[in-house]
């Protein structure tokens, strides 16, 4: 998929200014490219070491985890086939909390724990269960109530109100979310 | 007021560390260390990317689709890109930042969207890969629905709002 589309880019890209007689642009597009992506992996390294070093600090802690516990409270009413005190609930809780600080790193591995507990309730093993289906909703709705890398990344780029996004980031994800949610029961009653 | 943010969870972190006898110092660095994997992880991904979204965009090509004046061109490739690869969009969202800077309209929302979207494809395959599910029924369709809502409350967002 990436491959095609990474192509497609380029080739659409040389080809239409091939027609419109402009190759000059390709030519520095081409050189700049380098320079570029160098100065922003310049950029991007120290504030992806400072956030690892701040999440690993909430990991050793216990403070994930902690608050992961509050959450499953609230989990269960949008899980109800999965059973009280399941261990999957704790991983799920501990993936949303990881994606809400926007350390989307840490919170893979945790969702790979829940699927692999999620599939121990699962009877048909190469079917897909309603509750994986409304996981990876709440997954790709992007729950973050605070971006941290976006916030940095704002920063070093001379953003003059750099956490301004982080109120309007809570209120789209919080209303995408919730038509994520509805849209996932709808299907689930209509799927066949 | 959003100022408060970021010192609040360092303190937080922070004390809430100290109190439970974690090596804080010794935990950050630990933690820090692992940018250097990612990181080389990343630059080659950020390149790629910034060669093609380059080209694509400096062609001007996305005047064609002018017609969708609803949503800004220069956002299109973020926008293909987002559900599939996480790095790629931040390899695109980084590159509008240097070329529109982030508190441009287009700043804004390319912060919106990275914020509030994930790779819906790449999860999908890798969670579901993982365990071995091969029927994975409608939740492609609810995944993406929800990345295209998230979108499109940004844009309205951003229009009719900010």
């Amino acid at each position: 998929m990436v491959n095609k589309i990474w192509g497609y880019f380029i080739i659409i890209g040389v080809l239409y200014c091939l027609l419109n007689n402009n190759i000059e642009v390709i030519n520095e597009s081409i050189l700049d490219s380098t320079k570029t992506s160098f100065d922003m992996i310049i950029k991007i390294f120290p504030v992806m070491a400072l956030w690892l070093g701040i999440a690993k600090i909430a990991e050793a802690s216990g403070l994930l985890k902690k608050l992961s516990s509050k959450l499953s409270i609230i989990l269960k009413h949008i899980f109800p086939e999965i059973p009280t005190n399941h261990e999957s609930l704790s991983y799920i809780s501990s993936n949303i909390i990881a994606n809400m600080f926007g350390l989307g790193n840490a919170a893979t591995p945790f969702g790979l724990k829940a699927m692999q507990s999620l599939q121990q309730l699962n009877k048909k093993k190469d079917t897909a269960t309603r509750s994986m289906i409304t996981f990876l909703v709440l997954n790709t709705s992007g729950v973050t109530i605070i971006p941290t890398t976006i916030i940095s990344l704002r920063m070093m780029y001379g953003s003059i109100n750099p956490t301004g996004i982080v109120l309007p980031c809570i209120i789209i994800t919080f209303l995408s979310t919730l038509s994520g949610l509805i849209i996932d029961r709808i299907f689930a009653r209509f799927y066949v | 007021m959003s100022n408060y943010i970021m010192p609040l969870i360092v303190l937080i972190v922070i004390i809430y560390g100290i109190i439970k006898k974690v090596p804080v110092y010794d935990t950050f660095i630990e933690g820090a260390k692992e940018s250097f994997d990612l990181v080389l992880k990343l630059f080659p991904c950020l390149l790629a990317m910034i060669l093609s979204v380059n080209i694509f965009l400096k062609s001007n090509i996305v005047d064609l689709f002018k017609f969708i004046s609803f949503i800004p061109n220069q956002i299109l490739p973020m926008i293909i890109m987002r559900p599939i690869s996480g790095t790629s969009s931040l390899a695109i969202l980084t590159n509008i930042y240097e070329m529109f800077g982030p508190d441009s309209m287009l700043g804004t929302l390319a912060s919106y969207i990275q914020g509030t979207t994930d790779t819906t494809f790449y999860i999908l395959t890798l969670y579901f890969g993982s365990i071995g599910i091969k029927k994975i029924k409608y939740a492609l369709w609810v995944g993406l629905l929800a990345d295209l809502i998230s979108i499109t409350i940004s844009i309205l967002f951003i229009n009719f709002i900010s």
